[in-house]
C-alpha cells in the first residue's frame, strides 16, 4: 500500500510540473503582448522594445521560465507587470481572505451535507430522498452566478436580511461580519453542499448493496444495527474522500462568488489580471488554484487507498 | 408431524411502467419436523426466493403477496417487523451460497459468528465463544481455537463456508436453510462440507431446508424432495421415491440430465492421423526467466494428441490451468515453448503467423455463452462472417447456408433477425456452436461449455455435439469440471493438476483402478445419485489444507503437498516419471503400479481409512 | 396480455409513470426534458425569425422594465426587448456549446479508442496527457487561454472542447479495453480478424450509447462554464452576446430583482437541467422475462 501511495504523490508532482509548463506556455501564446497592452496607442515598434527590454521579456523562454519556477518555490513569484507592485505583496492578504472564505464555507457547509446523504440513502425513495436528490441535481445542475444571483434576489432584494456586496475591510460588528459574508457562504456553500450530498449518498447506497449487509438482516439484525454496526465503517474512507472531493469544487466556485460580490480574494485578483492581461500575476494565481485543486483531489486518492479494506488487512 | 406449512405462497415483482410480473405462484409443501427438505430446480425456478420466504423476507424489488407460510401455529407473513427480526437468526437460520460474501471483510469471523447471539441477547459473549469453539471443531475447522480470531479473507472458501453454518447454528435454530451453499466449491472440497453439513444436522435434530439444483448431492442431503419449476410446483415426494420412480416430467427430465448416457460415435479415432498434437508446452503469464519459463507457470510440459474424429476430456479444479490450456492452443495466449501441430503439420504458437486455414480449423467455445457474442449484431451477422471470412460467401447464398447451420444446432430460422439479448442461455450457447460451425473446422475447442447451464439444457446440448460429430467428423477438446459429462462423450480423458497431466487414458481406464492418488481424490468426491453414498464414503479421503501449489522448478509433482501416499525425501526432491498402467493410462508417479493398487485401500496421512466405492455401471 | 405483448401490438400505451411504446419504456421525465432541449433548439436555429424586435433596437425608454404584456421578459439596461435578447443569444449558447461538444467526443473518442487499442507509449502518452488537463480546474483553464488568446468564437469553442475532450477520451478508453477483453472480441481475433475490422464492427458498436450520454454530460458542462466565462467579461464579447453575457450587462438590476437579470440565469438553468433529465431518466428497454 505504501508504494501505491509514493506513486500516487509521484504522479501529483509530475503534474504540477506539466501545468507549470502550461500555465507559462500560454504566455508564450501572445500575438501581442503586455508590452503593447501598457503602452496602448502609444505603441511604436522602439517603444514597445524597449519596454520589453525594460521588462526583461526579450529574454529566452526556458530561462525564464527556470527563473519563475525558482521564485515561485522560494515564495517570490516576481512583480506585477501593470502596477509594478511585488505579486507577494498582493497575494498575500487576499490568499488569506479566499482561504478565510473557504474554510468557513467548508466547516459550514460539509457536516450537515453528510447527514443529509446519508439520510438520503438510508431512506431511499421517501419523500426526504427525492427532495434531497432533486434539489442536489438542480444545484449542480446551474451556474454558480445563477445560484449567487438568486441568493442575492432573496435574501437581500426581497427579504432584505443581508446587504448584496461583501466588504472585508470594514467590519465592525459581528452583525456586520455576518452579514457581509453570509451570501458570499451561501452561495458557495450551496455549491459544495450539491456535490457532498450526492457523493455520500451513493457511497452509502452501495454500502447498502454489499452482500453482506442482507447477511446481517438474516440474522435478525435491526435496521439501526445494520447502519452502525455493518454500513458506517466500511464507508468512512468513500465519506472522506466524497468530502475531500466536493471541496475541490470550491476552487472553482470560488471565481464566480468573489466577482459576484466584489469579495477581495485571490480569485477576483486574478480576473481582474485577465482583464488587464498581467500574466506574471495570471500565472501565478493560476499556479495557487492549479496546486489547491491538485492537491485536494491527491488527497482524496490517497484516503481512498487507505481505507480501501482489502489493501487495509494486508 | 411438520414444522412448518407453506400454504399457497405468492411472491411478485412489483413495476411501475405496466403490470406486476408473478415469480412463484401457488407453491404449497410441508417441511417434516427433524428432516431436511429439499427444494430442487433450475436457474429462474423461484427456489431461493421461496426459501427466502420461510424468513418472512423478500429482496428488494421482490413482494410476498400471497399465501401463508405458518411455523407452530402462526403466520409468519403476517407478523410484524419486530417479530420477524427477533425469529430471523434464532429460531430460523439461513447458511447463504456465497460465504465469501456474506461475512463483512472489515471484521473478525468471531465476531460475526457470535453476533446471532449479541443481537438476540441469548448467549452472553464468553458463552457463546465457546459454542463456536466447539462447532468449529465439529466441523473438522482446522485451529479451532484461533480460527476465529481472522478476518473472512484469510480463511479459505470451504472453510467460509462451514464457518457460515456454525453462525447459522449457534443459537439452535429450529430450522435451518441452506441456499446452494456448495455451489461455488470444487468437488473436493465441496464433499467436506457436506459431510460438515450432514453431521450437524445429525447431530443438532434441526430442521432443514436444502437448495440446490444439483440432484446428487440433494440425494446425500435431503429426505423428502420437492421439485420446481418457474415458481411452480412440479412434484412433491421422499428421496428414495422421486429418484427411482419420479412421478413427472419436469423431474424425470432432471434426472435423465443429471446421467448422461454415454456416447460411442461410429468413427472411432485413428490413432496414426491426429488431427492435433501437443508437445511440451509450457506458457503462463508474465515475462520469461532465465530458465524459459514464464513468471507464473500455468501449463507445465503438457503433451496430448487428439486423433480425428475422437474426443479428449481435460478435467481439472479451478486453478489446474485447463482454460489456459484451451486458449494457448487457440493461439489466444501465446505459449512460452513446445509445439503445436495440426494434421501433422507445425503450427505457430502466436495468432499472427498462422494461416487462414489454420486459424479456420481450431475454433473454440467459452463458457458464457453470452459474453461470447457481440450484443450489437444479429444472428444473421454472427454466424455469417465467418462465412464471407473463410469462404468468402456473400449475399443470398450466405444466407442460406445460415439457415442451413442454424437448423443443424436446432434453432427456428425465425431468429435470423434477432440480437443475442433476445435468446435464452441454451440458444445463444448453439449459436456459439453454430458460428464455430460455420468455420467448418476440424477441431472444436469447448471450454467449460455446459458449467453455466441448467443441467437439462447442458444434456441437450451434449447430445447435439454427440450427433454433429457423427455427421460433420470433428473432433472435440473437451474441458470442465464435471467428470459425468466428461465421461459421457469424450473417448480419451486428461486429469490435469497444477498445469500438469497426472493422468491420461482411455476413458475405460477412468472406471478401473489404479489411479493416480489425484484422480482417486477428484472421482471419490463427486456425489452419486445414490442418497447412502455420503455415508457409505466415510470420512472424506484427506486432502490436506494446501491450495494448488506450482510444480516449481524442477518438474516436482505438483500434488505433492496434498497427497496421501507421498514418499518423504523422494516426492519432493525428485521429478515423477510418466509411468504406464495395465489399464492402458499414464500416470505421473513415483509409486509402480502395485504401490498404486495398495494405496487403494490404504490409510490417508492422517491415519483415516478410505473406503473406495466401485463406480456403478453406465447403461 | 402481458406488457410486451401489449406494447407490441399497439403503438403508445399510456401508464402512470410513462409512456410504452414498441418495446421501450419512456418516462415524463424524459418527455420533459426532450421537449425544453428541442423548444430551445428551435429557438437557436430560427433566431431572428421569431424574435419580435431586432437585435440591438430599442423600444422602450425604460430600462428594466417588468414583465409586461408588450414585453414578456421586460426590457434591458438599455431599454430592449429582453425576449429578443433572450431569443437571439440563444444562437450563441446552443451554437457554441453544441460545437464544443461535438468537438470533444469527437476527439476525445477517437483518441480514446486508439488509446486502448494500440499498445504502450501511445497509451501511456495520451493518458497521461489526458490526466494532466483534467487536473487543471475548468474556469481557471480558460481564464488563463482567453488571457493569452483573446476571446475569439473559435478560441472558445477550441478551448471548451480542450477541457472536456480527455474526459471522454478516459471514458471511451476504458469502456473500450474492456470490450477488448471480452469473450466475443477474443472470438474474432481467434478468427483472424484485423485491428480495423474489430474496432468497425465488434467495438464501435457496442460503445455509441455511452459515448452519447457522454456528448450530453460534457454539453451540460459546456454550457455552464461558457456561461460563466460570459458573465465574467471573457465569453462571447459585445454586441454579441450569449445567455452568460446577458446577466453581465444586467447586473444592476440584480438589486431590485429585475425580469432582465433572472431570465437569461433561468434559461441557462432550464437548458441544463433539462438535458440531465434526459441523461438520468433514458428510456430503457422492456426485456421478455
Amino acid at each position: 500500500m505504501l508504494r501505491l501511495l509514493f506513486q500516487r504523490l509521484l504522479v501529483s508532482l509530475l503534474l504540477i510540473f506539466l501545468i507549470s509548463l502550461f500555465v507559462f506556455g500560454a504566455t508564450e501564446l501572445l500575438p501581442g503582448d503586455v508590452a503593447e497592452v501598457i503602452l496602448g496607442q502609444s505603441a511604436t515598434p522602439e517603444a514597445v522594445a524597449n519596454l520589453r527590454h525594460a521588462l526583461d521579456l526579450d529574454r529566452p523562454a526556458i530561462m525564464r521560465y527556470a527563473e519563475w519556477m525558482l521564485g515561485l518555490v522560494q515564495g517570490d513569484p516576481g512583480v506585477s507587470l501593470v502596477n509594478q507592485r511585488p505579486i507577494a505583496e498582493l497575494v498575500g492578504a487576499r490568499f488569506a481572505n479566499t482561504l478565510m472564505l473557504a474554510g468557513i464555507t467548508v466547516a459550514i457547509s460539509v457536516p450537515p451535507a453528510l447527514l443529509i446523504g446519508i439520510c438520503a440513502a438510508i431512506w431511499r425513495n421517501s419523500v426526504f430522498d427525492r427532495i434531497a436528490s432533486i434539489g442536489a441535481v438542480a444545484v449542480m445542475s446551474v451556474p454558480e452566478f445563477l445560484v449567487a444571483t438568486l441568493a442575492v434576489v432573496v435574501f437581500a432584494v426581497n427579504l432584505g436580511w443581508v446587504p448584496a456586496m461583501a466588504y472585508a475591510t470594514e467590519i465592525t460588528s459581528l452583525g456586520q461580519l455576518v452579514g457581509s459574508f453570509a451570501l458570499p457562504i451561501l452561495t458557495l456553500g450551496l455549491v459544495v453542499a450539491s456535490q457532498m450530498i450526492r457523493l455520500s449518498r451513493a457511497a452509502v447506497l452501495t454500502a447498502l448493496q454489499e452482500p453482506y449487509v442482507e447477511m446481517a438482516r438474516l440474522k435478525g439484525a435491526s435496521h439501526r444495527r445494520v447502519i452502525w454496526h455493518h454500513v458506517m465503517p466500511n464507508v468512512v474512507g468513500a465519506l472522506v474522500n466524497a468530502a475531500v472531493l466536493s471541496t475541490s469544487f470550491l476552487v472553482s466556485g470560488v471565481l464566480v462568488t468573489e466577482v459576484i460580490f466584489s469579495y477581495p480574494g485571490v480569485a477576483k485578483l486574478m480576473v481582474d489580471a485577465v482583464a488587464t492581461r498581467d500574466m506574471p500575476l495570471i500565472q501565478t494565481c493560476a499556479m495557487i488554484f492549479a496546486a489547491s485543486y491538485l492537491a485536494l483531489a491527491t488527497l482524496a486518492d490517497i484516503v481512498a487507498i487507505i481505507f480501501n479494506p482489502r489493501l487495509k488487512f494486508q | 408431524m411438520s414444522l412448518v406449512q407453506v400454504e399457497n405462497l405468492r411472491v411478485t415483482v412489483p413495476r411501475e411502467l405496466g403490470e406486476d410480473l408473478t415469480i412463484v405462484r401457488d407453491v404449497s409443501f410441508e417441511v417434516p419436523k427433524g428432516e431436511v427438505t429439499a427444494l430442487i430446480g433450475e436457474s429462474g425456478s423461484g427456489k431461493t426466493t421461496i426459501a427466502l420466504a420461510l424468513m418472512a423476507y423478500a429482496r428488494s424489488g421482490c413482494r410476498l403477496s400471497g399465501g401463508r407460510v405458518v411455523m407452530e401455529g402462526r403466520d409468519l407473513l403476517g407478523l410484524d417487523k419486530a417479530q420477524v427480526l427477533a425469529l430471523r437468526g434464532s429460531e430460523i437460520a439461513y447458511v447463504p451460497q456465497s460465504a465469501a460474501a456474506a461475512f463483512n471483510p472489515g471484521r473478525r469471523i468471531m465476531e460475526q459468528v457470535i453476533e446471532p447471539a449479541r443481537i438476540h441477547g441469548r448467549l452472553s459473549d464468553a458463552a457463546a465463544r465457546r459454542k463456536a469453539v466447539e462447532l468449529f471443531r465439529s466441523m473438522m475447522l482446522p485451529d479451532p481455537e484461533t480460527l476465529g480470531d481472522r478476518y473472512p479473507h484469510q480463511v479459505s472458501g470451504g472453510q467460509l463456508q462451514r464457518l457460515a453454518a456454525a453462525m447459522a447454528v449457534i443459537l439452535d435454530p429450529k430450522l435451518v436453510i441452506l441456499d446452494e451453499p456448495t455451489t461455488a466449491l470444487d468437488v473436493t472440497t465441496q464433499i467436506e462440507v457436506l459431510h460438515a453439513f450432514k453431521r450437524l444436522i445429525r447431530d443438532f435434530g434441526t430442521t432443514g431446508v436444502y437448495v440446490s439444483h444439483d440432484l446428487a448431492v440433494v440425494a446425500q442431503m435431503a429426505d423428502q424432495i420437492v421439485t420446481l419449476r418457474d415458481g411452480q410446483v412440479q412434484e412433491i415426494g421422499r428421496t428414495r421415491q422421486v429418484i427411482t420412480a419420479p412421478q413427472s416430467d419436469y423431474t424425470r427430465r432432471l434426472l435423465a440430465a443429471a446421467r448422461p448416457r454415454e456416447v460411442h460415435p461410429d468413427m472411432a479415432g485413428d490413432a496414426r492421423r491426429p488431427v492435433l498434437e501437443v508437445i511440451n508446452l509450457v506458457g503462463g503469464y508474465g515475462p520469461a526467466g532465465a530458465d524459459g519459463r514464464p513468471y507464473k507457470t500455468v501449463i507445465d510440459n503438457v503433451s496430448l494428441a487428439i486423433p480425428a474424429g475422437s474426443n479428449l476430456g481435460v478435467i481439472g479444479e479451478s486453478g489446474c490451468g485447463k482454460s489456459t490450456l484451451a486458449r494457448m492452443i487457440a493461439g489466444l495466449l501465446p505459449a512460452t515453448s513446445g509445439e503445436l501441430m495440426l494434421d501433422r503439420r507445425q503450427m505457430p504458437l502466436t495468432l499472427g503467423r498462422r494461416s487462414r486455414a489454420q486459424l479456420k480449423d481450431v475454433q473454440i467455445l467459452f463458457q458464457m455463452a453470452d459474453t461470447a457474442l457481440n450484443p450489437a449484431s444479429t444472428v444473421e451477422e454472427i454466424v455469417g462472417r465467418p462465412l464471407t471470412f473463410y469462404h468468402g460467401t456473400r449475399g443470398a447464398a450466405r444466407q442460406r447456408r445460415v439457415l442451413d447451420l442454424l437448423d443443424m444446432v436446432q434453432l427456428p430460422g425465425r431468429l435470423l433477425h434477432r440480437r443475442p439479448r433476445q435468446l435464452s442461455g441454451g440458444q445463444k450457447q448453439r449459436l456459439n456452436l453454430a458460428r464455430a460451425l460455420a468455420a467448418e473446422p476440424r477441431l472444436i475447442l469447448c471450454d467449460e461449455i455446459t458449467s453455466a447451464l441448467d443441467t437439462v439444457v447442458a444434456a441437450a446440448i451434449i447430445e447435439l455435439l454427440a450427433d454433429l460429430q457423427k455427421t460433420l467428423g470433428l473432433s472435440y477438446m473437451f474441458i470442465s469440471h464435471d467428470l459425468s459429462t466428461v465421461r459421457a462423450i469424450c473417448d480419451e480423458v486428461m486429469v490435469l493438476y497444477a498445469g500438469r497431466a497426472v493422468e491420461h487414458g482411455p476413458r475405460s481406464a477412468l472406471g478401473q483402478e489404479p489411479y493416480h492418488p489425484y484422480t482417486r481424490l477428484l472421482l471419490s468426491s463427486v456425489p452419486e445419485l445414490d442418497p447412502g453414498w455420503i455415508d457409505r464414503v466415510g470420512r472424506a479421503v484427506q486432502s490436506r489444507q494446501g491450495n494448488i501449489g506450482a510444480a516449481g522448478a524442477a518438474g516436482l509433482c505438483p500434488f505433492r503437498s496434498r497427497c496421501a501416499m507421498r514418499i518423504a525425501g523422494c516426492c519432493d526432491r525428485i521429478a515423477p516419471p510418466l509411468r504406464r498402467l495395465a489399464k492402458g493410462a499414464q500416470v505421473l508417479c513415483h509409486h509402480d503400479e502395485t504401490a498404486l493398487w495398495a494405496g487403494a485401500g490404504a490409510r490417508d496421512a492422517e491415519g483415516k481409512g478410505t473406503a473406495m466405492p466401485a463406480l456403478p455401471q453406465r447403461s | 396480455m402481458s406488457v410486451s405483448e401489449a406494447s407490441a401490438r399497439s403503438r403508445l400505451l399510456f401508464a402512470r409513470g410513462g409512456i410504452i411504446s414498441r418495446g421501450w419504456r419512456i418516462s415524463w421525465a424524459c418527455i420533459l426534458g426532450l421537449a425544453v432541449v428541442l423548444c430551445w433548439l428551435g429557438v437557436a436555429v430560427l433566431g431572428q425569425a421569431i424574435a419580435p424586435h431586432g437585435n440591438g433596437q430599442i423600444v422602450s425608454p425604460d430600462s428594466f422594465a417588468p414583465m409586461t404584456g408588450a414585453f414578456p421578459m421586460g426590457t434591458d439596461y438599455l431599454g430592449r426587448d429582453m425576449l429578443s435578447r433572450v431569443i437571439l443569444a440563444a444562437r450563441y449558447t446552443v451554437g457554441m456549446s453544441i460545437a464544443a461538444a461535438l468537438v470533444s467526443s469527437f476527439v476525445g473518442a477517437t483518441l480514446g479508442i486508439l488509446a486502448a487499442v494500440m499498445p504502450g507509449a501511445v497509451d501511456s502518452v495520451l493518458s497521461r496527457l489526458a490526466d494532466a488537463i483534467i487536473a487543471v480546474p475548468n474556469t481557471m483553464f480558460a481564464l488563463v487561454v482567453v488571457a493569452a488568446l483573446g476571446p475569439s468564437t473559435p478560441v472558445l469553442i477550441l478551448t471548451m472542447a480542450a477541457m472536456y475532450a480527455p474526459g471522454t477520451l478516459r471514458i471511451t478508453r476504458a469502456l473500450a479495453l474492456n470490450l477488448s477483453q471480452s469473450d466475443f472480441v477474443q472470438v474474432a481475433r481467434a478468427r483472424g480478424e484485423g485491428t480495423p475490422y474489430i474496432i468497425w464492427r465488434e467495438i464501435l458498436p457496442n460503445i455509441i450509447m455511452p459515448i452519447m450520454t457522454d456528448f450530453g454530460l460534457r454539453f451540460v458542462f459546456i454550457v455552464l462554464v461558457l456561461s460563466g466565462l460570459s458573465f465574467l467579461g471573457f465569453g462571447v464579447q459585445p454586441p454579441a452576446a450569449d445567455w452568460g453575457a446577458l446577466v453581465r450587462e444586467n447586473m444592476l438590476g440584480l438589486s431590485f430583482a429585475a425580469p432582465a437579470v433572472i431570465f437569461p440565469a433561468l434559461a441557462i438553468a432550464s437548458l441544463t437541467i433539462a438535458v440531465n433529465l434526459v441523461l438520468d431518466n433514458l428510456p430503457t428497454r422492456i426485456e421478455e422475462e
